[in-house]
């Protein structure tokens, strides 16, 4: 069970490039609006013709441009997901499922409404259902269609977040219960990191980096990588011997666990990792409140570090941020683990 | 009573209104896809019939169908007489009108929502059953709209047919000619009688439009 991808399309002003292999797990795709992680979804079912390269799926190729074979979407067994479900609205709830499957009977309609809880709905139209229903129609009309791979669009985007919850939870059963290589599109890191089990990050078309999810977390290797995966604090550095950083946004220079080579060109740290401590040292930023913002469950404060330009970003409990804003100065620690030399994007200037 | 005029007039909007439906649809599907600037240049070609004064438009037809010229004169050997013949207002009345079918029925389809091709297809359905069973149903308010919007054209079309076809009782005369013949000839009773037939016509269509337009609301409205 393997989907082998290694494409290209030129848009105007936009190129897309990107190969990847994915397997039985399920492999997310990370990246903004518009840095092409849907295009990609849209090659792999054939709506979309890339310009060269190389599709296949379990052995069978489904495109090759130098061989010239492309196979319609109908004969790719692809499920597909997307964004707005595109279920049929002149269609009823049944005969939307029963586009995935003609020979559906009686009682096995009954089975398949049951066991996606729409019992009693399948008479109804679309537009009668809520959205998580919705969802559950597509979901149901996809898999009958007794897909190879299945491809997931933003899944969640247009659910509340109490239904976004519940729908992530049965998505989640649904792939763990399917064999073949599946694959999820979101802009949404915790929901990614919830679902998937390979991490491909995305970036202005590109395929950024691509490894395992709790890796790409650990130690995003670029800058988008560690913007994506939610990192704070993304600044510019420069190389200041084997194992240290110079960020001249903060003024000062940190020691990193993570080797420091000659393309690293930035530096990240998730707002979490900073503890406050009493007196000077090494790792040590001096810095002074510049603003705080409450959420209900934790406190973010925007600090200035000495002689800094950036921003510092520190995120801790409310009771915390609260006793070191009193005072004037603080001074917050950060282990050399934490800092994470990241390279600059490939995407730009290549 | 010779109601020959009446009888023409409806076979003609009929036949071109026919004609319009399925070269106006296959146009408009074919075109909305297209990458702009071929459109736009075809949505010109295919519109000018709109905006071209209908006697310059039958001129035209008469250059290309008349008996003395190429196109026409193969016709003719082919035993079909296009000029002054019911079927030349056929034609005409379906040039005419086309523009009016095929810009409704292109906006229709582009206001298409393309996932749902995308998701039929991914589904296996094949495109001919994803064309009649989702994108029809999807447009058929605008298709609906420039079907109705073409057969009144084709019904009151005069400047084109009268080149095409001329004005003979009893074999090309239309409602539209009838009426301009009996006025020039000062008979006001009976171009009179013509105008009410014609605007009984146009009533009964309208209201049977309005009638399918509500019922396909209220079906709407349950959903």
């Amino acid at each position: 069970m393997q989907l082998v991808v290694d494409i290209q399309k030129q848009f105007p002003g936009f190129q897309l490039k990107t190969a990847f292999e994915a397997d039985g797990r399920t492999l997310g795709l990370l990246g903004g609006s518009g840095s092409g992680k849907s295009m990609t979804l849209k090659c792999i079912a054939g709506i979309i013709t890339p310009d060269k390269g190389y599709i296949a799926l379990n052995g069978t190729v489904l495109f090759d441009s130098r061989k010239g074979i492309n196979v319609p979407p109908q004969k790719r067994h692809v499920g597909y997901l997307f964004q707005n479900y595109a279920l049929f609205p002149n269609m009823t709830v049944e005969q939307n499922i029963r586009c995935g499957k003609r020979t559906v009977t009686k009682t096995e309609m009954r089975d398949i409404l049951e066991r996606f809880y729409l019992n009693g709905l399948g008479k109804r139209y679309p537009s009668q259902i809520s959205g998580g229903q919705q969802q559950r129609v597509a979901l149901a009309r996809m898999l009958l269609s007794d897909p190879s791979v299945i491809l997931l669009d933003e899944p969640f985007s247009a659910l509340d977040a109490y239904l976004r919850g519940e729908m992530e939870r049965e998505v989640k059963n649904l792939l763990d219960h399917f064999e073949g290589p599946s694959l999820l599109v979101s802009h949404n890191r915790d929901e990614i990191y919830r679902l998937c089990d390979r991490i491909a990050v995305y970036h202005n078309g590109q395929l950024d980096v691509i490894g395992e999810k709790k890796q790409v977390f650990a130690h995003p290797l670029t800058r988008t990588a560690a913007v994506l995966t939610g990192c704070r604090n993304v600044l510019e550095a420069s190389p200041a011997g084997e194992h240290s950083l110079w960020i001249n946004g903060w003024n000062i220079q940190l020691k990193t666990t993570l080797p420091v080579n000659r393309q690293s060109q930035a530096v990240g740290i998730r707002a979490h990792y900073f503890t406050c401590v009493d007196t000077d040292g090494e790792n040590v930023i001096p810095c002074q409140v510049n603003s705080v913002v409450e959420s209900p469950f934790e406190t973010i404060a925007y600090l200035r570090p000495a002689g800094g330009t950036e921003l510092l970003c520190w995120k801790a409990e409310q009771a915390v941020v609260q006793k070191a804003a009193q005072q004037n100065h603080m001074y917050l620690y950060i282990a050399p683990e934490q800092v994470l030399p990241l390279e600059g994007n490939k995407t730009k200037g290549d | 009573m010779d109601w020959y005029p009446f009888i023409n007039s409806l076979r003609i909007a009929l036949l071109a209104t026919i004609v319009v439906f399925f070269v106006g649809l296959a146009t408009a599907y074919y075109i909305s896809r297209l990458p702009r600037l071929i459109k736009g240049m075809l949505d010109v070609i295919l519109t000018l019939p709109l905006v071209l004064p209908p006697t310059v438009v039958g001129y035209f037809l008469i250059c290309v169908f008349g008996p003395r010229h190429p196109v026409g004169a193969l016709l003719a050997q082919a035993g079909i007489q296009v000029a002054m013949h019911w079927y030349g207002a056929v034609l005409a009345s379906a040039v005419v009108s086309f523009p009016l079918m095929y810009r409704t029925a292109r906006g229709a389809f582009e206001a298409f929502d393309c996932s749902l091709r995308y998701a039929g297809q991914t589904l296996g359905l094949s495109n001919t059953y994803i064309f009649w069973h989702i994108v029809m149903p999807y447009c058929k308010t605008g298709i609906l709209a420039g079907t109705v919007l073409a057969f009144a054209r084709a019904l009151g079309e005069y400047g084109a047919t009268s080149m095409v076809a001329g004005y003979i009782p009893g074999k090309t005369a239309t409602i539209s000619t009838t009426v301009y013949q009996l006025w020039r000839i000062g008979d006001d009773r009976q171009a009179m009688f013509w105008v009410m037939v014609n605007l009984g016509i146009s009533v009964v269509v309208l209201m049977a439009v309005n009638l399918l337009e509500n019922s396909s609301k209220t079906r709407g409205a349950e959903r």
